[in-house]
């Protein structure tokens, strides 16, 4: 029998958003590795708000990377592991649509955050006020780039051992764009400089991602249940 | 579903050779499963019984060999097959977080819209219905079976292939499971399972494949 699409995506996304409920400490640990990291550089290089502003940009995006890597480093584990996985790749429904609302909840529950707490971070390096909407929404658009990017290669990597090391030399380079565009228009919006560069083209890798990524996931995660 | 016809198999595997790494698993098995039938498959552990169901539906790529669901073979079977197949594996596929009932509102609500009673109904067939509201984590590994089960009763699928149904339940549960199957196949279901056990004994709808 069919059922909607939607319906199907909104059954997912609840599932999963009531299973991370039930285990908060792990929706927090992303994001406590978040404020962690960027805390050690003024730790590490100078409190002087001045210089820190300089690398202020470069410091939360590459954070907010590696937080997000960290954080989907499990993402599918525990579905393959308990069968579920099995089940759904022969359910008949498409996987693409099942594993997109899966990153859908995870983005909400790891993603959503770190947008949320960057301003704070940046006011800890320096960043001024002003720079904010610009911060919060390069984060916002790119981190939803990294939560498909990293979906696809935790969907190739799930069943190999210990796949964190390799889940990281494979999409650590994809993710490049998506890095240089978002720390580059929060670094023009601290010169007061326009922004609307950057940001159309994170927007437009978002929107690319999420109109293939989902078919990519879903191939990549038959390859790692069929075997 | 199909109306019972003893005429045409639904369900025939021709040739089927599989290979795992060097071992060559599987050689050349063939079997037909028509409505209404059980086909128990049986062999020594490690004989291929799983690595043949997984084939059958789709889990393993075949590498020699035809697979044919009603009339459509290899590729184009398994598209239709996935609608009407309800897998039972040596995992539950429950999460261990989530109440008994909650797991199967999310399995099955993927297949169809669920009645409101539904879930409490099979529960309750299968004498697990005070089990609903308890997290699975807190059950017994006879009473996960028996939520795993009541998800493959409740998915109304054609077809069931049930890897070692039977693992870890009394015989009273024994008893359960083998009277719904026997419904199931007197509905025009059938079922293909792996069970070192008879199931059904006795009954002339239930054949036997040895592996070897």
């Amino acid at each position: 029998m069919q059922t909607g699409l939607a319906r199907l995506f909104m059954l997912i996304l609840s599932r999963d958003l009531r299973l991370a409920i039930r285990h908060l400490d792990q929706v927090f640990q992303p994001l406590v590795f978040f404020l962690i990291v960027t805390t050690l550089f003024p730790l590490a290089i100078s409190p002087v708000l001045d210089e820190l502003r300089k690398i202020a940009p470069g410091v939360v995006w590459v954070a907010a990377m590696l937080a997000s890597l960290i954080a989907l480093e499990s993402l599918y584990r525990a579905d393959v592991e308990d069968g579920t996985m099995e089940q759904w790749v022969l359910s008949g429904q498409p996987l693409s649509i099942l594993l997109l609302a899966k990153v859908t909840a995870h983005w909400l529950l790891t993603g959503l955050p770190l947008v949320l707490i960057s301003p704070l971070v940046g006011t800890t390096l320096g960043m001024p006020m002003s720079v904010w909407p610009v911060l919060v929404a390069t984060l916002a658009l790119g981190t939803g780039s990294l939560s498909i990017l990293g979906g696809i290669g935790a969907a190739l990597t799930v069943g190999v051992r210990r796949g964190s090391a390799l889940l990281a030399l494979l999409v650590l380079p994809l993710e490049m764009p998506v890095l240089i565009f978002g720390a580059r228009a929060v670094d023009l919006a601290m010169r007061g400089e326009a922004v609307a560069g950057p940001l159309n083209l994170l927007a437009a890798l978002l929107f690319l991602f999420i109109s293939l990524g989902p078919f990519a996931m879903a191939a990549a995660m038959r390859i790692s249940v069929e075997s | 579903m199909a109306v019972p016809s003893a005429e045409s198999p639904q369900l025939a595997v021709r040739n089927l050779h599989l290979w795992r790494g060097e071992k060559h698993l599987l050689k050349g098995v063939s079997f037909e499963v028509r409505a209404g039938q059980l086909l128990r498959i049986m062999g020594p552990n490690g004989v291929g019984k799983t690595s043949l169901l997984r084939c059958v539906a789709g889990l393993l790529p075949v590498e020699s060999g035809d697979i044919e669901w009603r009339g459509k073979v290899n590729g184009a079977a398994f598209d239709a097959l996935h609608g009407e197949l309800a897998y039972l594996a040596h995992l539950n596929a429950l999460k261990s977080d989530l109440t008994a009932s909650e797991n199967l509102r999310y399995a099955v609500g993927m297949h169809r819209p669920l009645e409101p009673n539904e879930i409490e109904e099979t529960l309750a067939r299968l004498q697990i219905a005070h089990c609903g509201p308890l997290p699975v984590r807190a059950l017994s590994a006879g009473q996960k079976r028996r939520v795993a089960i009541a998800r493959v009763l409740l998915s109304k699928a054609a077809l069931w292939i049930l890897d070692e149904p039977i693992t870890n339940l009394d015989t009273a549960g024994i008893r359960l499971i083998e009277q719904c199957m026997g419904e199931h196949l007197d509905s025009g279901g059938m079922i293909l399972a792996a069970a070192h056990q008879t199931l059904l004994e006795g009954s002339a709808r239930s054949t036997t494949l040895e592996l070897h």
